[in-house]
Formats: structure tokens, C-alpha cells, sequence
């Protein structure tokens, strides 16, 4: 079921659209007709205006899913499922051909040479304006002075056309050739171009890891990708072509003799500290620029004119052959297309980051799976499930093991003849450490589950703790004094800043989430019981001491269901808390929960998962909302009304 | 007998940021027989509620001392049932609950105790509503529900602090007509706190009239429009030339009083 509902996820999203589109057009009719009917009885600012209109919210959530679809490439990979392929053999022939435009303006604005001469002219100039007079000698100066000219005509040689090498010269020719060949092949047309089988025995797009299959599964692609192979060769004599006028050749040995004169003379070991560094750092920096100039990279500008325009007619001839696959990239495909790396092609723009609606559904079936040998949880835990839990487990938690050091006497030795023969004390011992079989119950499991666990016993400690705290802080003078600085002060700091101290103590254990989580809810429940309880009417308190009750009486009977709308508040309130607080705490350290299994995705830029966590904690945070809503509404029907 | 006495009653405040010392009441001197009707009226600040708080318990006297039936009033106590003016009602109860919540405190047996609510709820106009909760209520029954809290406990003296004064013209009227009835029908001591000159009237035996700085009892009134109102329609004794010409004189004494205070402040 999951897998059939994986491989034809494209499908799905096709009718899926389909129905959005008319969800959203419908809406919007029947939301017109309905304006049109209670217009005329309402005036603008009356907030009776904003009541009911679910069509309203309908069209909102077919927009927001229209607006996931289309920007995830949802909407293009459901109506189009070959269109990506097809742009990854294009992206192949970029990849190859864009070393070339980057040394081009047409992929970089200037040429690669000029942007290379003005900025060797420049640290030239730096360098020989910033010369150490105190660390080299007058003769030594003006060879320095001679040296950084002689560098410096290696640039005037290399720009000039007349010395452009005839080497050079063919090689352009050839370059030029090779690519406008590549163009009359792309313009070529379709006919006798089909994808191997093995192409064909891919999966498809979006039903693997790898995203989209990278062999060319259409005409056009083959195209392309054979366009693409040629290019290489493009490329390699493209890289291989350098300029080295004559003139040049003899400079550079005279440079590299003059430089490593002066390495020489430095290595002496006749100059103090400082003169040394400084004469060291002035010859190494000419020498860094001489090495950037003797390789022969700089040409002259119009050589290069050639090969920009055969490149431009290149780009042309894609556009031509691309055909209506452009138009298709441009309207369905947002964002920067496909990009192809070494192994790879990847979608680029929203549709990197924001997975489609699909994919996240498929993804969320993977991991809701139990089948953990089938692929499903992760990590090895499920999202949701249940196991055999041990009893004994239990008793190890509830009983500590210093019980057993209670019983009087010790614990057994071993005899003369090797043997142990455990007393009662030991059985006792081995009884609270869990280390005996007791039966397993039933017992809910997994990540979604460890972290929905941490979130109700912090919250029940921090009830059971808190409530009866903040109530008598909000009767008695002392205890509202005393625990208030307590409170006050550890209250403010953000729980998130509290977390790396107690994950520290803690380890990666629960108890530290637990105990993290356990402040947070704690100072929320103390802070509303006591703002519910001394909000109680003095009349009220006043009535039952009138009518005979006793301090406890009135503690229980009157101040605690008083306080009772506020303490409820303040539970929704510590819930929310507590569960943004817990994903923070489970991203810091831990082996499972969401927050866990977020973190993880992060590290490995799984964009997917990262969703269906966001998504599985926004739920659930709604539903805990929805829930505390549900018991204030059942059971606090007077408040607001006393 | 269980006779309410007040001797040299004197309660002082002191504010404890500027140590200013306000007289709240000065030498309180008064018997109140079992089962009289007692009201008390004063332009505000005069300490009739201060009185009222001392009598039910929940204030010590600076000096002085107040006793029922010869037991000094140290604390609230079950023997003097008080009535607020928003009722008080412990809003998360139902009628009854609200009711029985006395009983519930000591304990007593549920049959016995479902047969007390359920004939004073009776009594106080309320039959039916046992499992209505106080919330939706009007402020009349929310009343009515508060005199039956205090009475099925079976009080010596029922302290009313201006019980009435959060009620329409009309509910007001049909409220003091039940306060009689039941003054009658129990035969308790009861003491009304009021704003109003008419309410005193009507609903007073004995009327004190206050005066405050210091709160004392500036003139007392021995009335008989009370016992007149168990036989007559309140309307009838309101048009009564004697009650106008009484009502005339307080009213009188009141506003001039009032017009001291505004005099000297």
C-alpha cells in the first residue's frame, strides 16, 4: 500500500490539484453569493462580520496547499514527470561548458584576462609603493624596483595581439570550430535520438533517494547528453590553451633567477630578527604575484571574441533545442532549475528546500511504519508503536537500591568452596535493581511517543508540585515571600538557556529534558494557582468561614476550585511551553523524540523529514491546544460568569 | 437567651504607611433580644459594616467586647450566619450544593441534610432549582439562594450586610417582603445593613443611626412598620404618614451629616 502509494505519488498530486483548484474556485462562488446575502444587514468595522464563512477558510487552505504544490514543483512534477529529467541533460552541457564562460564575459561580465590585469596592476603598484627601505640596502632597493617592472611588462607582453603565439591562435580556431559544430548539432533536431533501456529502468523522479534520474529518458535529453559528452572535449582544449609570448619565456627565468638571488641572500642568516621578517614577507609577496603572471592565462581581449561569440551561438542553439521545455522551466519549475554537480542533478530554489506535499506524505508513511527491518521509524525506533515493556523495568525505576541496604544484616560472601548462595537481602537487592523476570506489559513505544511522555510527566510533576506551592502562596504571607525570590528569579531566564546547564548534569538521559521541562511548567503553574487563589472574593472566604469550615475545608472547597479557571489556563499555557521548550532540549542532546529526529535531518540536509517533524509538532501541539480547550470548556463552565 | 451584647465596642485603624489612626467605631454600647429586628443606616464611613465584621467575627475589637448568649465572639462562627450583598455564592455549586455546603463542612448525614436544603429552598421561593447552577441565576434568586445558605445551618443571628442593595426597584420590594416573612417565620435575631432610609424603616424593629468620625450610634429608633409589614403590603405602609414624616427626619439627619463630612474634607 505505502509502496504502490509511493510510486505513483505523481499521480496522486495530478488529481490532487485538480481538486484544489476547484476546491479554490468554489469556495470563492459560493463565498460571493454568501457576501452578496448578508451584505446589505451589516456595516464595515461591526465585528459580527468576521462570524462563520468557512468557504472562506477553505479557499485559504486550497491557496496555501496550490502555494506548496506549485513552489515545491509539486504541480510541474505531476503534470510534467519527464520535464526534470530533461533539464538535468541540459544542466549537463552547463556544467561542462561553464568553465569556458566563466573566462568569458558572457558567463562573468569582463573577460577573465582583464579582471587578471587589473588586479596583478594593482597589488604591483601596492607592492612597490610599500617597500621596506630600513630592511634592504639602496643597491638592493633599486634591484627590487628593477624586478617588480620586469614582472610587471610580463602583463604588457601578454595583452598585446602581435604577441599572441601562433600556437595560441589555432587552438582558438579549433575551440570556435568544435563549438559551433556543438550548435549545428542542437539544431539539428530529435530524429534518431531514443533513451537506452537502461535509462529507461531507472525509478522515476522523486520515488528515490537520488532525486532525478540522471540518464536521458526522452529524445531530447539524449540530445543534450550527447551534446554535453562532446563538450567535454570543448572544455579540455579550452583549459590546455595558454599564451606565452616569446618575450615572456626569457623574463620569467630572469625573474625566477633574481628572486631566488635575493632567498639566498635572505637564508644568509646575517640580518636581525625583525630585518629578516620583513625582507622574508617583501620577496615572498613579488613572488606571489610573479607566480600568478607566468602561467600564461592572460590573453589578449580580442583573441578571446571568437570563442564568446561561438559560446553565445551555443546558448542560442540550447534555447532553440530546449524548445517548449523552456517555457514549461519557466512557468512550473520556480527558482533556479536543476543543477547538475559531479554525480548528481539537483533541483535548486524552493523546491530544494520545500520538499513536495507527496514526498512528505510518503516520507511520514515510511517513518510511521513499525516495520523497523521494513525500512519504517528511524534510527531503529518507530514513530508510534508499542512493545513489551518488563516489569522488572519498572520496579528498577520506582524502587531505589538503597531499600535493600535497609534489611538488616549483609550481604552474602562467597564460601570456602567458590559458591554463592544468596540470602534475603541479596534477593532484595536484585529485586530493586530490576534484575529478576517479573512478566512484561504493554507498553507505548517510539519517538513521537518518548517525547509526548516527557512533555505529561514534566507536566504532571509541575501540576502536583506547583498548584498546591502557588496556592498557599497566594493565603499566606510566608510562603508567598520566601518562594517568591526562588520563583522570580529562575522564571525569567528562557528555558533554553537553561538547557545546556542541566543536558551537562544530566547527560543525555530523560531525566534532564524532564527536569528542564519540569521548571518550565512548575514556574507557569505556581505563578497561575497563586494568581487564582488570591483572586479569590474576600465575601466567598468570608461566607465559608461563616458557614463553619475549617482552614483545610475552605483550602480545598473554596480557594482551590476558585483558582481553578486560572490554573487550567495556565496548564494550556505550560503545555505549549513545555513542547516548543522539548524539541529545543531533544535537538541539544538525546537518541530519540521529534526534536531528535530533527536534528539529525538537519545534519544530513534531509529537507523531507525535517517537514514531517515540523508538521508532526505542529499537530501535535494543536491537538494538546485543542484538548486543554475541550476540559476547560467541560469542566470550568462558570468562569467569566461568578 | 441567646442575647446579642455589644460593651464599649471600639475598633481603630491605623494606616500603616502615614500611622494615621481612624476611629472606625467609639464606645458601641447595645443589647439585641433573641428574635429582634435590627437595622442600621449611616452616610458612609460611619463603620456599620466595621460593626457588622466585628459581630460576625471576622475583626477583633480594639477594645471592648461583643457576646451571643454570653459567649464572647471571638471568630466566625455557625451561630451567626451572614448574608453579602453579591451573595457570595460559590459559583462552581449548584444551587444546593451551595445550600448544603454548611452542613458538607460538619459533616452531617446526606438524607438529612437533602431534607433540610430541599425545605428551605422551599421556603425561600427556590423549589426546583436544586440542581441549577448559581451562575445563571438572577441577582434576586442569587439571594434568595445565599439567605437559604445561611439559614439552613439554623443561625442565632443572621448578619445582612445591604443584602438588597444590588437589586432592582421590584425585586428589592419582594425581597424585603420574604426578610419579613422569615423574621417571623424563625423568629431569629437578624440585623440589616442598608443604604437605604426606607429599607431601614420597613425592615427595622430598632433602627441605629450612625454617625461617623467617630462611628458611633448617633440616634435609635424603635419602629413598629416591621410588625405592621407582616400584615400589610409594604406599599400601603410606604404611603403611611407616619412613615414619610420618620423617613423625612433621617433623611434629614443623614444629609446633614453627609454635608458635614463634605464640609470638612
Amino acid at each position: 500500500m505505502v509502496e504502490w502509494f509511493s510510486d505513483n505519488r505523481a499521480g496522486f498530486a495530478a488529481v490532487i490539484v485538480v481538486l484544489l483548484m476547484a476546491m479554490f474556485i468554489w469556495s470563492i462562488v459560493l463565498g460571493r453569493k454568501q457576501a452578496v446575502l448578508t451584505a446589505k444587514d451589516e456595516v464595515f468595522g461591526d465585528p459580527q462580520r468576521t462570524r462563520g464563512g468557512w468557504y472562506w477558510a477553505l479557499s485559504g487552505v486550497a491557496t496555501l496547499m496550490l502555494i506548496w504544490f506549485y513552489f515545491s514543483w509539486g504541480i510541474g512534477r505531476a503534470y510534467f514527470p519527464t520535464a526534470a529529467n530533461e533539464m538535468c541533460q541540459v544542466a549537463k552541457l552547463e556544467e561542462v561548458v561553464s568553465p569556458i564562460k566563466a573566462a568569458l564575459p558572457i558567463g562573468s561580465r569582463y573577460y577573465k584576462s582583464t579582471l587578471l590585469v587589473a588586479r596583478n596592476s594593482d597589488q604591483l603598484d601596492t607592492v612597490e609603493s610599500e617597500l621596506p627601505t630600513d630592511a634592504f640596502t639602496i643597491p638592493e632597493q633599486a634591484k627590487l624596483k628593477a624586478l617588480i617592472s620586469k614582472v610587471r611588462s610580463l602583463i604588457v607582453n601578454s595583452s598585446d595581439p602581435k604577441n599572441l603565439s601562433r600556437e595560441a591562435t589555432k587552438k582558438l580556431d579549433q575551440l570556435v570550430l568544435q563549438l559551433n559544430a556543438l550548435s549545428m548539432e542542437l539544431r539539428g533536431g530529435l530524429e534518431g535520438f531514443s533513451p537506452t533501456a537502461k535509462a529507461l529502468a531507472q525509478p522515476k523522479w522523486g520515488t528515490t533517494h537520488v532525486e532525478i534520474p540522471i540518464l536521458p529518458i526522452t529524445a531530447r535529453g539524449m540530445l543534450f547528453d550527447g551534446v554535453a559528452t562532446k563538450a567535454r572535449e570543448a572544455a579540455t582544449l579550452f583549459r590546455k590553451i595558454r599564451n606565452h609570448p616569446p618575450a615572456n619565456v626569457t623574463i620569467i627565468s630572469d625573474v625566477k633567477a633574481r628572486i631566488a638571488k635575493f632567498k639566498k641572500v635572505n637564508a644568509s642568516g646575517k640580518f636581525d630578527k625583525k630585518t629578516d621578517a620583513d625582507r622574508v614577507a617583501y620577496v615572498k609577496a613579488v613572488e606571489r604575484i610573479f607566480r600568478r603572471l607566468d602561467d600564461g592565462t592572460i590573453f589578449p581581449a580580442n583573441s578571446l571574441d571568437g570563442v564568446n561569440g561561438a559560446i553565445a551561438g551555443l546558448d542560442a542553439a540550447r534555447d532553440h533545442a530546449r524548445g517548449s521545455l523552456g517555457t514549461i522551466e519557466a512557468i512550473f519549475f520556480p527558482g533556479i532549475g536543476v543543477v547538475k554537480s559531479r554525480t548528481q542533478c539537483t533541483e535548486q530554489g524552493s523546491a530544494r528546500w520545500l520538499p513536495k506535499p507527496m514526498d512528505v506524505i510518503a516520507r511520514f508513511l515510511k517513518l510511521a511504519n513499525p516495520d523497523i527491518e521494513g525500512g519504517g521509524g528511524y534510527k531503529g525506533v518507530p514513530l508510534l508503536w508499542w512493545k513489551w515493556l518488563p516489569v522488572a523495568d519498572l520496579v528498577d525505576f520506582v524502587t531505589p537500591d538503597w531499600i535493600a541496604d535497609l534489611w538488616p544484616g549483609d550481604y552474602v560472601r562467597h564460601g570456602i568452596d567458590g559458591t554463592i548462595s544468596p540470602n534475603f537481602k541479596d534477593r532484595l537487592l536484585n529485586f530493586a535493581r530490576g534484575d529478576l523476570y517479573l512478566g512484561s506489559i504493554p507498553a507505548l513505544d517510539g519517538h513521537l511517543w518518548d517525547s509526548v511522555f516527557r512533555v505529561l510527566i514534566a507536566m504532571g510533576l509541575g501540576i502536583f508540585l506547583g498548584v498546591p506551592l502557588g496556592l498557599f502562596m497566594g493565603v499566606s504571607r510566608f510562603f508567598k515571600s520566601f518562594f517568591d525570590p526562588l520563583i522570580e528569579l529562575y522564571r525569567p531566564v528562557p528555558p533554553l538557556a537553561w538547557a545546556p546547564l542541566i543536558l551537562t548534569i544530566f547527560g543525555i538521559t530523560d531525566d534532564g529534558k524532564v527536569f528542564l521541562l519540569f521548571m518550565v511548567a512548575f514556574a507557569i503553574m505556581v505563578i497561575s494557582a497563586r494568581t487564582g487563589a488570591s483572586g479569590t472574593q474576600l465575601s466567598k472566604i468570608r461566607a465559608s468561614h461563616s458557614l463553619g469550615a475549617s482552614d483545610r475545608q475552605i483550602m480545598w472547597n473554596v480557594i482551590l476550585p476558585n483558582a481553578l479557571p486560572e490554573i487550567l489556563t495556565g496548564v494550556r499555557i505550560a503545555i505549549g511551553v513545555c513542547w516548543g521548550t522539548l524539541v529545543a532540549a531533544e535537538i541539544l542532546a538525546g537518541t530519540t523524540g521529534v526534536g531528535f529526529i530533527e536534528n539529525i535531518a538537519r545534519t544530513v540536509s534531509d529537507y523531507e523529514l525535517i517537514w514531517v517533524t515540523i508538521l508532526i509538532m505542529g499537530m501535535l501541539g494543536l491537538l494538546f491546544d485543542l484538548i486543554m480547550r475541550w476540559v476547560i470548556d467541560k469542566t470550568i463552565p462558570w468562569r467569566g460568569k461568578g | 437567651m441567646a442575647d446579642l451584647v455589644c460593651e464599649d465596642l471600639n475598633m481603630a485603624f491605623t494606616n500603616p504607611q502615614t500611622g494615621a489612626v481612624v476611629e472606625a467605631l467609639k464606645n458601641i454600647n447595645f443589647t439585641l433580644k433573641k428574635g429582634e429586628l435590627l437595622s442600621v443606616l449611616g452616610p458612609s464611613g460611619c463603620g456599620k459594616t466595621t460593626l457588622l465584621n466585628l459581630i460576625a467575627g471576622f475583626l477583633n475589637p480594639t477594645s471592648g467586647r461583643a457576646s451571643l448568649g454570653g459567649r464572647v465572639i471571638d471568630g466566625p462562627g455557625l451561630e451567626r450566619g451572614m448574608v453579602f450583598q453579591q451573595g457570595a455564592l460559590f459559583e462552581w455549586l449548584p444551587v444546593s450544593k451551595n445550600v448544603d455546603f454548611g452542613l458538607r463542612m460538619k459533616s452531617t448525614d446526606p438524607a438529612h441534610s437533602r431534607q433540610l436544603v430541599e425545605k428551605w429552598l422551599d421556603i425561600v421561593g427556590l423549589q426546583g432549582f436544586g440542581d441549577t447552577p448559581t451562575y445563571q441565576l438572577s441577582g434576586g434568586m442569587q439571594q434568595r439562594v445565599a439567605l437559604a445558605r445561611c439559614l439552613v445551618n439554623d443561625p442565632d443571628v443572621i448578619l445582612m450586610d445591604e443584602p438588597l442593595g444590588a437589586l432592582d426597584a421590584l425585586t428589592r420590594e419582594k425581597m424585603q417582603s420574604l426578610v419579613l416573612e422569615l423574621w417571623k417565620e424563625t423568629g431569629k435575631t437578624i440585623i440589616i445593613i442598608t443604604h437605604s432610609v426606607e429599607e431601614a424603616l420597613l425592615l427595622g424593629e430598632r433602627l441605629f443611626v450612625m454617625a461617623p468620625r467617630p462611628g458611633r450610634i448617633h440616634k435609635e429608633y424603635n419602629l413598629q412598620f416591621a410588625e405592621r409589614g407582616l400584615s400589610e403590603t409594604l406599599r400601603e405602609i410606604k404611603q403611611d404618614k407616619e412613615f414619610n414624616e420618620v423617613r423625612e427626619e433621617v433623611l434629614t439627619m443623614i444629609w446633614d451629616m453627609e454635608e458635614e463630612i463634605m464640609g470638612r474634607g
